[in-house]
């Protein structure tokens, strides 16, 4: 699967309050709703600069703080397609994958922000032009969910967690 | 090879070695959810069509976060809950009876030795307990509710070593402060925490409480202490059912030992916009303070309370304050009223208003005006947290916040405390 967008430059520490305030998600789990929220508090204006399929490309630690599912779920909804990041939160990086956000994990400095990138998600490859970064494996659990859509979706399937 | 307290727990829920990095299916002992992660939850189970739950005894609900409810949206979100827990699937706090993280070991639905998840990052507080316990989201919380089991992988863990007592005036939530300024917001991202050391032994079980609160603001998994004479004479009398406590062997591995002279702390402050950027509350005396909170899950028990109004007895809050206080739960508000404390902190000037999450994470109950200065004794002062990006947010002990709401200026609180 191959998935290509442009990028969209984010630093360290991006927090779930960041992404998308408690203020806002407070009344509402419908996503779509909450996305033109996205990233309010640091980057005004961000939804209507997202095309679908774009990326959000980040440093460190990104999703750190609350455990708000609604984080990578308004992610998603605002049209992005994957977050790619020097490091993620762990709770942030569970829940992409858990609601079938593509979250990788790579040295980031090589992507400016409004580059081209691809994304070849079955050999974790991250493209722009000729340069090729290859990005953290994803243990099999969480590239089953991923593939499956979300976790949802891989339980419908299974009824319970398989890990060989 | 010996193995520390996460992989102990780990490999006592999971039928594995639990090797470090190891993926593991773990049973899980405790599955908590609130009004922010819970309603999304029950829509997944909905979707999944579940029929019930893998235990009800083992699945806690608690409206905390938003409430009482500020509109006519969010009371639908508690309906949904209360709707779920009629139906006898699982025990739900409703409003007033406390923040989550108070209610669930005030309860003891959590208890040395288990393995905990709850839709709530600060879920690692139950680790002060001696358990392991983390958070999760909303997809994960409707999974372990349907088939109590979860997914982990087995962290690496770090040692911190506190050497030594506080000295007087400084609390566990200045070491906490103290300890992610050392190891940085993500210095222990995927990692779990043990805390050990006569400066934790010595800290009563509240203030281990706090520390471990604040574990997930270093990234860490889980933060846990194992559990002494203090735990277990806090856990009797509260625990419904058996346990098991867990206890690190003397040749676990390491991944870093982190090596702390509590002596040597001061009373510190948190700066904004990071929990990471910390200063010792006597350099910041030139900022003036609009507003000033006390409670959350990091600091709103009898303990904190009480100290507060150990500050604030016979003085009065600056004309240019608002000190909002928030007991943690029923219990707590019940105490601090038999114990005349309630009544310090008004005749102070306090506003009390009910336990709840609202200020912490701007939902209500004290959201700041544009330009004003916050000390706060929670957790995060993220830019926004408190539903006002252009609010500036301190941290600091629930001293520091009772002597700076008083001299209307950050202030060490330890001179009030003579």
């Amino acid at each position: 699967m191959i998935f290509a967008g442009t990028a969209h430059k984010f630093g360290d520490d991006i927090n779930t309050d960041y992404i998308i305030p408690a203020r806002r998600k407070r009344d509402t789990i419908d996503h779509a709703e909450l996305a033109r929220y996205l990233m309010e508090d640091i980057s005004p204006g961000f939804p209507d600069r997202v095309r679908p399929g774009d990326f959000i490309v980040a440093g460190h630690n990104f999703g750190c703080g609350s455990s708000r599912e609604a984080a990578p779920l308004v992610i998603k909804a605002a049209g992005i397609a994957g977050v790619i990041a020097k490091s993620f939160a762990r709770i942030f990086y569970r829940n992409a994958i858990n609601v079938g956000l593509i979250a990788l994990e790579c040295d980031t400095d090589l992507i400016q922000d409004g580059d081209l990138i691809s994304v070849d998600l079955s050999s974790g490859t991250i493209s722009r032009g000729d340069l090729q970064i290859k990005a953290q494996p994803l243990p099999k659990v969480m590239l089953d969910i991923l593939k499956a859509g979300g976790l949802l979706d891989y339980l419908r399937e299974r009824r319970d967690f398989i890990t060989t | 090879m010996g193995r520390t307290i996460a992989q102990k727990i780990l490999m006592r829920h999971s039928g594995t070695q639990a090797e470090v990095g190891e993926i593991v299916v773990a049973r899980i002992d405790l599955a908590m959810g609130h009004d922010g992660s819970a309603p999304l939850a029950i829509e997944f189970l909905k979707k999944l069509g579940a029929k019930g739950v893998f235990d009800p005894a083992r699945v806690v609900f608690v409206i905390d976060h938003y409430c009482p409810s500020p509109n006519e949206r969010v009371s639908a979100l508690h309906a949904m809950m209360r709707e779920f827990a009629g139906g006898g699937q699982c025990t739900l706090y409703d409003v007033g009876e406390g923040i989550c993280h108070e209610v669930i070991p005030e309860k003891g639905h959590i208890l040395p030795g288990e393995l905990a998840v709850g839709g709530d990052s600060h879920t690692c507080t139950y680790g002060a307990l001696g358990a392991f316990a983390t958070g999760i989201g909303s997809s994960d919380l409707a999974a372990a509710v349907y088939t109590g089991k979860l997914w982990f992988r087995v962290p690496p863990t770090i040692k911190v070593v506190v050497e030594g007592h506080l000295a007087d005036g400084v609390f566990a939530k200045d070491l906490a402060l103290h300890i992610i300024s050392r190891v940085t917001a993500n210095g222990a991202t995927y990692r779990a925490i043990e805390f050990e050391g006569e400066g934790i032994r010595s800290l009563d079980i509240s203030g281990r409480l706090t520390l471990c609160n604040m574990v997930v603001e270093m990234g860490a998994k889980a933060g846990m202490v194992a559990p002494d004479d203090k735990t277990l004479e806090w856990i009797s009398g509260r625990a419904s059912r058996d346990f098991e406590p867990v206890y690190p062997d003397p040749d676990a591995t390491y991944e870093r030992i982190v090596e702390i002279d509590a002596y040597t702390i001061e009373p510190l402050v948190a700066i904004p916009h990071r929990v990471d950027s910390v200063a010792p509350a006597r350099t910041l005396k030139e900022i003036p303070i609009h507003q000033a909170n006390l409670g959350s899950c990091t600091n709103g028990r009898l303990e904190d309370l009480r100290v507060a109004a150990k500050v604030l007895s016979g003085r009065h809050v600056h004309p240019n304050v608002r000190l909002i206080v928030t007991p943690a739960s029923r219990p707590v508000y019940r105490m601090a009223l038999e114990e005349g404390i309630i009544k310090t902190l008004l005749d102070s000037g306090a506003v009390i208003v009910p336990p709840s999450c609202g200020w912490c994470i701007g939902a209500c109950n004290g959201i700041p005006s544009p330009g004003e200065n916050v000390i706060s004794t929670a957790n995060r002062n993220f830019k926004g947290r408190m539903g006002n990006p252009r609010a500036n947010i301190y941290l600091a002990s629930p001293a520091t916040v009772a002597a700076s709401s008083v001299a209307g200026r950050i202030t060490d609180p330890r001179p009030y405390l003579e």
